[in-house]
């Protein structure tokens, strides 16, 4: 049977292989010159002085934004090998009605779907494991500096790497599986696929992940990157404070605020102004809502889990349709 | 034994009944010929007795009570689909592979052998056969097996008349030197008689007529008479079908003791399965279900004919 499944989707096997190939050479060139160029940066003596904390901010404008582009590309991975390679493995029997052929031979047709699933789900899913490790490695230098790249639990790059990247490639596989049994025709169950996927992906990134576990609420005005900022609102005298007396406070100095977050300093306004620092003198306690860069871990095993059983659930799904209704 | 038995058997699909209280018995060693009109509800039948189909109600069980698509009952059953599906990008000689794989008994030699004197090249990909190639080397897999029940769906449908004959001489070579049972569905009745031994006859998803051959074509006559004298007889003899003809009339009817002696001025002729098989399929209403050969754990039909 092992070679049964090799044979019929070694074509499939060598395309992922050349998706995360292609990507895994991309991340790795561009993850050693970040390292070399990271540690010419941390090179730099003395550390702390005017010259050095312009190499270390010329380093991060130089490969933050582009590792943030690359990471959000890298999104649609698990998506993409949902949709090619598991959701036409029962699809292609159903459409092209091979099926026919294949649930009636001695081997039987649960033993079989599970002898062609459970393989790929493996193969696939190591490979994006191996995968994260490298992507991992490589951004590792601009990913949870203070103050600098994005936080190790935002949602551009929370998901990539950990075991949350595999996760999400087992769970994709599972739902193109299912996709493919219930939907039973390629090309849908391949849209299905990456349709159910992109958003279950970003459901969690904006609205779920956010709550595995209770927010930390703060008053410290130095809670940033890599802490994940959920919100931030200000308060006076113990009650929320609007945009408009926000606004109305800054209104002397000649800033304008567009949102509670964000400042716009006018003509009148003194070089090197801090907004918050200046809210702060005059009474008003900025309060920041965020996930502490500390629970990565705890945030991966929860995400990891709760995707493990959702693939898991999906299989059995699968496997139970196949044994209930084949034609 | 019996290589299928059903009992009440039905399926639905939605609100539809694709066959509805299928009752049978089909012995071992017999080829049975299934025909039907199409949408009668043959493929369905055929689903359920190879696994692929589970019931709605009823039972069915395969090679002497082991329960359709069961491990046993799959390793005991080749299934020929309609239209022989085949994994068209894999070659011939894949195609053996995979099945021996997926099988405890699978005939190698035999299987190359038959390939060779098709002259089917073991290398050329599945969608490189014609129609006909197609046909032979999905029967060839299924008969490599040595199963004990061949069940062959629609298979000659897309065959030309060439190939249909070697199809069909395939399958009974198989019959005659593995003894394998063989049920296979057909809407062409024209070549029935020279090969099916045991018939059944679906309509509207009911069995209308089943029972062998030679004991169906035994208990049916046809009489040809006077048109204008039809009515009466209609008492005194069992008629399946009248076809009337402006001064002469055909009338199919069945046999037995008491109305056995032609009317006179009637002529009484032997039956043909093509015609008897018409006839039922032009009357729906009509059955014949002497059930000779049903299984002990089956019970007695209530349908009267």
């Amino acid at each position: 049977m092992a070679w049964i499944t090799w044979r019929q989707h070694r074509l499939t096997l060598a395309g992922v292989g050349v998706l995360l190939g292609a990507a895994a050479a991309y991340v790795l060139v561009s993850g050693v010159r970040m390292h070399h160029a990271y540690a010419a940066a941390l090179a730099c003596h003395p550390a702390s002085s005017d010259v050095c904390h312009q190499v270390v901010n010329d380093f991060f404008n130089k490969y933050a934004s582009d590792a943030a582009v690359a990471a959000g590309l890298l999104h649609v991975t698990p998506a993409v090998i949902g949709a090619f390679a598991a959701a036409p493995v029962l699809a292609r029997e159903f459409e092209t009605g091979t099926f026919r052929y294949a649930f009636t031979q001695g081997f039987g047709r649960v033993r079989w779907t599970i002898a062609k699933l459970a393989p790929l789900a493996v193969l696939v899913t190591a490979a994006s494991a191996a995968f994260s490790v490298l992507f991992s490695w490589s951004y590792e230098p601009i990913i949870g500096t203070r103050g600098y790249g994005p936080g190790p639990l935002e949602p551009s790059v929370f998901d990539l790497r950990g075991v949350t990247f595999a996760a999400w490639t087992l769970a994709a596989f599972a739902i193109g599986a299912a996709a493919g049994v219930f939907i039973r025709r390629v090309i849908p169950a391949m849209f299905a696929t990456l349709a159910v996927t992109a958003g279950l992906t970003l459901g969690t990134g904006l609205y779920l992940r956010r709550h595995y576990e209770p927010a930390l609420v703060s008053t410290d005005p130095s809670i940033a990157p890599p802490d994940w900022v959920l919100s931030q609102s200000w308060t006076k005298d113990g009650k929320p404070a609007s945009l408009f007396m926000i606004d109305g406070a800054l209104h002397p100095v000649g800033v304008q605020a567009l949102t509670l977050e964000r400042f716009q300093p006018g003509p009148g306004t003194p070089d090197n102004f801090d907004p918050v620092q200046y809210l702060s003198h005059h009474g008003f306690t900025q309060v920041t809502t965020y996930q502490p860069a500390s629970r990565f871990w705890t945030f991966q095993w929860i995400e990891g889990g709760w995707l493990l059983a959702v693939a898991l659930i999906l299989v059995a799904v699968t496997v139970w349709r196949v044994r209930r209704r084949a034609t | 034994m019996n290589v299928v038995e059903t009992h009440r058997l039905g399926k639905s699909y939605g609100r539809t009944w694709a066959l509805r209280d299928c009752t049978l018995a089909i012995p071992a060693g017999h080829v049975t010929a299934l025909v039907g009109p199409n949408g009668a509800g043959k493929t369905t039948l055929l689903n359920l007795v190879v696994g692929l189909a589970v019931p709605t109600e009823g039972e069915v069980a395969v090679l002497g009570g082991r329960a359709a698509g069961s491990p046993a009952a799959l390793d005991g059953i080749a299934f020929v689909a309609q239209d022989t599906p085949l994994y068209r990008s894999l070659t011939a000689d894949d195609l053996l592979h995979m099945t021996r794989n997926l099988n405890r008994h699978f005939d190698r030699s035999y299987a190359r052998g038959r390939l060779t004197e098709l002259g089917i090249p073991l290398r050329r990909r599945a969608a490189k056969l014609s129609g006909g190639q197609q046909a032979q080397l999905a029967l060839t897999l299924a008969l490599a097996r040595h199963p004990r029940l061949l069940v062959l769906d629609e298979p000659m449908a897309m065959l030309d008349p060439l190939a249909r004959h070697d199809f069909i001489a395939m399958v009974m070579t198989a019959v005659a030197d593995d003894g394998v049972s063989v049920v296979f569905s057909s809407h062409v009745l024209t070549e029935l008689e020279r090969v099916a031994d045991h018939l059944i006859l679906l309509s509207g998803g009911r069995v209308q007529v089943a029972g062998e051959v030679d004991d169906l074509l035994a208990s049916h006559r046809v009489l040809t008479g006077p048109t204008a004298e039809i009515d009466r007889y209609v008492d005194r003899l069992d008629i399946v079908h009248a076809r009337r003809g402006a001064a002469q009339a055909n009338l199919l009817v069945r046999t037995s003791a008491t109305t056995d002696a032609a009317p006179p001025g009637w002529r009484a002729h032997p039956v043909g399965l093509e015609e008897l098989a018409l006839a039922y399929l032009r009357e729906p209403g009509a059955a014949a279900l002497p059930g000779p050969t049903r299984g002990d754990n089956i019970e007695p039909l209530g349908v009267t004919p």
